[in-house]
């Protein structure tokens, strides 16, 4: 349903504004999302076990900032790499063990530790921002082959790959019957609490990989980085189709939401209207895509 | 004091005031010719008339989906009739919705639980009647409380007003809601399986309490799949199939079995069937098992535990019959022989080896199966299709090395199932919330069955599920065990134990207290066993010791 409303959206930008279709504006709306839907990979998985997470945006951004900070340190950066990524699954290791162990609740608990994150990022970069990154590390977010900017490649290559993990892998299936009722799915012999710190971890994972990406993009790791992600990216997967009482939703689901919110701001930005209606527009979206859902399913 | 002098005059709505002048031969509620249908579903209601006498109890009895249940939420304000007539005290009205319904009269004690587990059983028991005190409208707590505690003594129930509701068994909870309906001195009060959860002590406690509402002209109508409840209580049984009205008929004028051939249709021989195969060799022991009990099972308060344990032995193609009051501790002992629950101390053996099981997946992996009593929140998903929930347990014989599942054989299986358990669906992804009762017990049994046990301990395996589906799910099992398997049996159905089982054990606080070959095994010892009673039982079992029934 989705891609009918992507496909009809696009038919109308594409009238109003001749620069719509263009290569141009189509890589470009591709690179806004590629981020974005790295971490809704996760994300989705999260929503349909039942879960949340709104610790991303501040683990992508301290992610990227030690992956920073390691570089201007000359650490060799597959190493650099490496460590912002280790840190993300940590940060998400941990999540994962409060709410499956000591079971608190996943929006408190994450709530929480997107601040702890965040300002141990604040407390870390007191100046600001780390510059003066590297070529080497830089080229995995500004440069391009065969005209398509590596962030969108990597992103693209995670999303099938996460897609056809959640169709089809036994272990990944779990989570829709984890979703759907955690009690059957003890009963039905599914090891619930390490699936729900696997997942958490994932995306604390995919959340790291996210932020280094766009710092690799901005040459520059900044203590506000990727703020306000979360919110976007849960918007995403619940346009998508996730639910958040779990059980329903999809990788490519989420990717195709990320897509209309991308359309919707690149819209908004090409008939001139001011980013601050583009807010409210999103908000709207939201709703809209849930009522409809709503209703279908009370109708049917 | 009689507690059920609190209460609003009656007859608020309507032409009936509280002394109504209407003579005593006019029916208090009459149902004519309604027809409701719902577009697109099954269910619908056709061409139904029955009457309701004042001070007498009327069993509504039928199939699932046979429309008792929207017959009732028609006579109760929920749905609106498409056609036909409510009449009430001999003139039409409209029960717009339930509170009008409530106004004027009819009380309604619904299967599914309407109390709040958060607040204190007063609270919900009088919700919005709290007494009031002062020119603030203060809630009045110690008349609140004192009237709570006359009501629950019409039970025997030594529950503190104060308690809170969420921390009560399931039993004392529909003991609560029958008082809440109660409360509100209806004059027709419409009980729809009220004695599902319900011991049976309380199932007599109710019973009297109906008797005695009976001679205050309180009228019954009584909708119950336990025919034995339906004969010993309601003076007159009106049955529907299909939606279709069949007949009405007084208590005395009809055996059980004619009244299950007009429900079902077709005749129903022997629905327990027999076992046709020679037992096996043991396959499943247990030795002085003692489930851990210091949290409490679904909501209720643990019961004292004595030391003893619990030990026996099942053999291949066997049945054994696990049966005690509710509060035994044999859902307990259940879940802890699979893994689902710590065992406190005892050993497990499977085909003589010993194992520990610490979670459902071993207990799985070592092809031991266990269906739980609570299929709508611990048993099913229900938001998910028959195929989705026909291969839960068994999801790893579906993917190959790689860890992908194969939907192709998936979806064969699920097939399987529907045609062998004759599932009626919609479809392989109907989600099973849609399914009636006995469907849904059905899905349930076929994805332990997928599987492939050779143990399947199945608790409460026909809980709200109707005569024609218990048939089959009976067969089943015997099918089953003709193959091999072994079964232990957890239930409250006296009469499914001693029908099915080759053997009886029964629990009490937690220990075994006796075991009957089949030919031993009756409905008297049986309970006499389960409540500790000792010395000669005539008919029924005498009165339980005060442990069991204030739990």
């Amino acid at each position: 349903m989705i891609i009918m409303v992507i496909l009809v959206a696009g038919a109308i930008m594409s009238y109003e504004s001749p620069v719509f279709l263009t290569q141009g504006n189509i890589m470009a709306m591709l690179l806004r999302v590629s981020c974005e839907a790295i971490v809704a990979i996760g994300m989705t998985i999260l929503l349909v076990s039942g879960g949340f997470d709104l610790s991303v945006g501040s683990t992508a951004a301290l992610a990227g900032a030690v992956t920073a900070g390691c570089l201007v340190h000359e650490v060799p950066v597959a190493l650099a790499v490496l460590a912002g990524l280790l840190l993300g699954a940590l940060v998400g290791l941990i999540n994962g063990l409060i709410i499956a162990k000591v079971k608190i609740n996943p929006f408190i608990t994450t709530l929480g530790m997107m601040s702890i994150v965040r300002g141990a990022l604040q407390v870390a970069l007191e100046n600001g921002n780390i510059t003066g990154l590297p070529g080497s590390f830089t080229w995995m977010g500004q440069s391009c082959v065969l005209g398509v900017q590596w962030p969108i490649i990597i992103a693209a290559v995670l999303v099938a790959a996460g897609d056809l993990l959640l169709r089809k892998s036994r272990f990944f299936r779990q989570n829709y019957y984890l979703g759907g009722n955690e009690k059957a799915a003890i009963l039905s012999g599914i090891a619930v609490d390490r699936l729900k710190i696997f997942n958490y971890a994932l995306t604390g994972l995919l959340a790291a990989l996210a932020g280094v990406v766009m710092t690799a993009r901005f040459g520059s790791a900044t203590v506000g980085a990727n703020t306000g992600m979360e919110l976007q990216v849960i918007t995403a997967v619940i346009i998508g189709g996730a639910s958040l009482q779990g059980g329903e939703g999809t990788v490519l689901g989420s990717f195709l939401g990320s897509l209309l919110m991308a359309f919707i701001g690149c819209s908004m930005n090409l008939l001139g209207v001011g980013p601050n209606w583009q807010l409210l527009v999103i908000g709207a979206t939201l709703l809209l895509a849930v009522l409809i859902d709503t209703l279908g399913k009370r109708r049917g | 004091m009689n507690p059920l002098a609190y209460r609003p005059a009656r007859g608020k709505l309507g032409n009936v005031a509280a002394t109504d002048t209407t003579d005593s031969d006019t029916p208090v509620l009459e149902a004519r010719d309604i027809v409701k249908t719902f577009p697109g579903v099954s269910l619908s209601v056709v061409s139904v008339a029955a009457t309701l006498r004042r001070g007498e109890v009327h069993a509504l009895v039928g199939e699932n989906g046979a429309g008792k249940s929207t017959l009732m939420n028609i006579l109760a304000g929920v749905y609106q009739p498409d056609e036909g007539q409510i009449l009430w005290h001999g003139q039409p009205v409209v029960m717009a919705n339930p509170q009008q319904a409530r106004e004027r009269g009819v009380g309604v004690v619904f299967q599914e639980l309407s109390l709040a587990p958060n607040l204190s059983v007063a609270e919900n028991i009088f919700a919005n009647r709290q007494p009031l005190r002062g020119c603030l409208d203060l809630i009045d707590w110690a008349r609140l409380h004192e009237q709570t505690r006359d009501l629950l003594a019409l039970f025997d129930l030594r529950i503190d007003p104060a308690e809170l509701l969420g921390n009560l068994p399931v039993a004392q909870q529909q003991a609560v809601e029958i008082l809440k309906a109660l409360s509100t001195n209806p004059q027709v009060l419409i009980l729809d399986e009220p004695t599902s959860s319900l011991t049976s002590v309380e199932t007599r406690l109710l019973f009297e309490n109906i008797r005695r509402l009976k001679k205050s002209a309180t009228s019954f109508i009584y909708i119950s799949h336990h025919l034995q409840e339906v004969f010993e209580i309601a003076d007159r049984m009106t049955v529907l199939r299909d939606g279709q009205f069949v007949e009405t008929c007084t208590a005395g004028s009809i055996t059980e079995e004619d009244l299950v051939r007009k429900m079902v249709g077709r005749e129903l021989r022997n629905v327990y069937g027999q076992r046709t195969t020679p037992l096996g060799p043991p396959c499943f022991r247990v030795e002085n098992a003692v489930p851990r009990a210091s949290r409490p099972h679904a909501g209720g308060t643990p019961a004292v535990r004595r030391f003893g344990g619990v030990s026996f032995a099942l053999r291949e193609g066997e049945i054994v019959g696990l049966a005690g009051l509710v509060g035994a501790g044999r859902t307990e002992l259940g879940r802890a022989l699979f893994g689902a629950e710590p065992l406190e101390s005892g050993a497990v053996f499977i085909a003589e080896e010993r194992v520990r099981l610490r979670s459902p997946a071993e207990a799985i992996r070592h092809r031991l199966g266990y269906q739980t009593e609570d299929r709508k929140q611990q048993g099913l998903f229900l938001r998910l299709g028959v195929a989705a929930n026909c291969v839960a347990p068994s999801l790893r014989s579906f993917s190959n090395r790689l860890g992908l599942l194969h939907e192709g054989g998936l979806r064969e299986f699920a097939e399987r199932s529907r045609a062998r358990f004759r599932i009626v669906c919609s479809g392989l992804d109907q989600p099973v919330g849609n399914l009636s009762g006995g469907n849904q017990q059905k899905v349930l049994l076929a994805s332990w069955v997928g599987i492939g046990p050779k143990v399947l301990i199945v608790d409460e395996p026909t809980r709200g599920v109707d005569v024609g589906a218990r048939s089959e799910i009976y067969a089943l099992l015997r099918e089953l065990a003709a193959g091999g398997v072994g079964i232990i049996l957890i239930s409250s159905d006296l009469q499914e134990i001693l029908g099915l089982s080759d053997r009886v054990v029964v629990m009490r606080n937690g220990e075994l207290v006796a075991e009957f070959p089949r030919e031993q095994a009756t409905e008297e010892n049986i309970i006499a066993a389960a409540a500790g009673v000792t010395g000669d039982v005539p008919g029924s079992a005498g009165v339980p010791p005060a442990d069991v029934v204030a739990r």
